[in-house]
């Protein structure tokens, strides 16, 4: 009797489980849906879910309305770059924080957090102005740099939490063993740190490959990755439902999936810590 | 190996990181800080000259300025509303055990992975267009009037899209937090005849509030900035109904060129995050053992 009901009760959840998470994910579903359907097919009424002639051709029009490859190379470029640009002087800060503490360490940290908390607006007219003074508006590098430095507080402190985990005891093993600085380094420490350098990667190029302040103030039709190309479609010509679900979904397909991988160190890095 | 090599060794490996954030923190800042107490407009170069606090004074008795903090007020209010009691319940409900559990985190995660100009372009022009939309057409359907979300209650609809945005982040963070309840707890208290909302009252929102709390101050650091989906929804219209400060802020600086006005701006954004962020970072400091 106690089994019947409770095979019933996870069955009811079930349902109700599903169904929330359909609803939430259906905007992504359905902008997938459109970018299959002709112009006039994605806005007739009513709408229809699977029975409308399938095509690709948004896909082929989006590119040759605007050259989208460019923008999608631009947003690998900006985020991939100011990622890896923050793991390298990132990686030595957070390893002589986790591994040689001083007393001062836990106000470092904190003050390095808090540099996080300013509001974009709060140096948007110095960075403008520095930009546009020193030409580097509109170019990946300029977008490079203050994403690299937007994103260095959560790096730092990502590394941070993984290399804290390393525990101490298998350094002092290896010493015992007779292994030199060096060794220590290349075959004990190096192995256990990649899975935590991995997942900050993850989640710095997915932070970055969305990031929507700087990226849309920045830069014009040069180096304008996909954030701000989409932003494009706010004043658009005619038709065009179909061709935007076509440009959004390219735009977010890389990140859904890399996201997917990376749900628990979201978490962990989104909230420094204080959420395990 | 003496301590005093490893310690000169370690400020080196930290300089780097040290030094750029000092540098990203005080040149901007202080810059803005002194463009604040300029007269300084970027159609008028070289009429620079000292205001005092006029720009101050212009902006804090500015009829925008009011509007704009209202709204931002009620898109902080209004989507950590959503967010935490939508999480609390969704984190509660996906807890449990059920067929599919994987694919439905899945489901409910994928908001947060899409870029802020996508989700606001693709709710204003296939959900909330009054001619084409999703709801129009449901509408429609069911013999009701097409209603114009983003030029009837701009806000309100602003606030939709970002909460949208934003429950997955809260649900997630719940969930977690869920799930390192400690189930002997629970079931003492279910042998103490405790129903499932005294339960919920005693044992379980207990256990959350650090997480509740954690996701309030994180998301108000975020929600105080939200701009791309203004940006390109509603422009911050019509007239100011759905500006926040970040916006008359943008506005003010790069539209109007006003760089002292929108750095005196720029200043009570800062200070309005700081008020947020010294909660914030007090409860980050307790949890964190060096």
């Amino acid at each position: 009797m106690a089994r019947a009901t409770s095979i019933q009760r996870r069955w009811m959840i079930t349902i109700a489980a599903w169904s929330v998470g359909l609803l939430i994910f259906f905007p992504i579903f359905w902008t997938i849906l459109t970018s299959f359907k002709t112009e006039a097919e994605a806005i007739a009424s009513p709408p229809s879910l699977f029975a409308f002639e399938w095509t690709l051709e948004n896909y082929g029009e989006v590119q040759e309305r605007s050259n989208y490859f460019r923008h999608f190379m631009n947003s690998v470029v900006i985020s991939l770059g100011s990622t890896l640009l923050g793991l390298i002087i990132a990686v030595p800060a957070a390893w002589a924080m986790a591994f040689s503490p001083t007393p001062r360490t836990k106000d470092v940290l904190m003050w390095m957090l808090s540099t996080k908390m300013l509001p974009p607006v709060g140096v948007l007219i110095p960075i403008y102005l520095m930009f546009r003074d020193t030409g580097l508006l509109d170019t990946r590098t300029g977008l490079v740099i203050v994403l690299t430095l937007i994103n260095l507080p959560i790096i730092v402190w990502m590394l941070y939490t993984y290399f804290k985990e390393i525990p101490g005891e298998i350094l002092e093993a290896s010493r015992m063993d007779g292994a030199t600085l060096r060794d220590e380094i290349i075959h004990v420490l190096t192995p256990m740190a990649v899975p935590g350098i991995a997942s900050t990667l993850l989640l710095n190029v997915i932070l970055s490959w969305n990031e929507a302040f700087w990226t849309l103030n920045l830069t014009a039709a040069k180096a304008a990755p996909l954030t701000a190309f989409i932003a494009s479609y706010s004043s658009p010509e005619g038709l065009f439902y179909a061709k935007l679900s076509a440009a959004s979904t390219m735009a977010i397909a890389p990140i859904l999936i890399m996201g997917w991988f990376s749900q628990k160190q979201l978490v962990r890095g989104l909230t420094f810590g204080a959420v395990k | 190996m003496s301590t005093r090599q490893t310690r000169t060794a370690a400020r080196l490996m930290m300089s780097p990181a040290v030094v750029l954030l000092l540098g990203w923190m005080i040149i901007p800042l202080s810059m803005t800080i002194y463009f604040s107490f300029l007269r300084y407009n970027l159609l008028m170069p070289g009429t620079e000259e000292w205001a005092g606090l006029m720009n101050y004074r212009f902006f804090l008795t500015d009829p925008a300025f009011f509007s704009a903090m209202g709204n931002t007020l009620l898109l902080v209010g209004g989507v950590l509303t959503i967010t935490v009691l939508g999480g609390i319940a969704l984190g509660l409900l996906l807890d449990q055990p059920f067929f599919g559990q994987g694919i439905v985190r899945i489901l409910v995660i994928a908001p947060f992975f899409v870029m802020p100009t996508v989700s606001a372009l693709v709710w204003k022009n296939m959900f909330m267009n009054p001619v084409n939309g999703l709801f129009a057409h449901a509408a429609k359907f069911l013999g009701m009037q097409p209603y114009d979300f983003l030029a009837v209650s701009p806000l309100f609809s602003i606030i939709l899209i970002v909460a949208w945005q934003w429950l997955p982040f809260s649900t997630l963070i719940l969930l977690t937090a869920l799930q390192s309840l400690d189930s002997e707890q629970k079931e003492a208290s279910e042998m103490d005849g405790a129903g499932p909302v005294s339960q919920f009252i005693h044992i379980v929102l207990p256990h959350l509030s650090r997480a509740i709390t954690v996701v309030i101050l994180i998301q108000t650091i975020f929600l105080l900035s939200v701009f791309a989906e203004i940006l390109v929804t509603t422009n911050g219209g019509p007239g100011y109904a759905s500006t926040n400060i970040t916006y008359l802020v943008y506005a003010q600086s790069l539209l109007q060129f006003d760089v002292g006005g929108g750095s005196a701006g720029g200043i009570v954004a800062v200070i309005l995050a700081n008020i947020v962020a010294i909660f914030l970072m007090r409860m980050i400091g307790k949890n964190l053992e060096v």
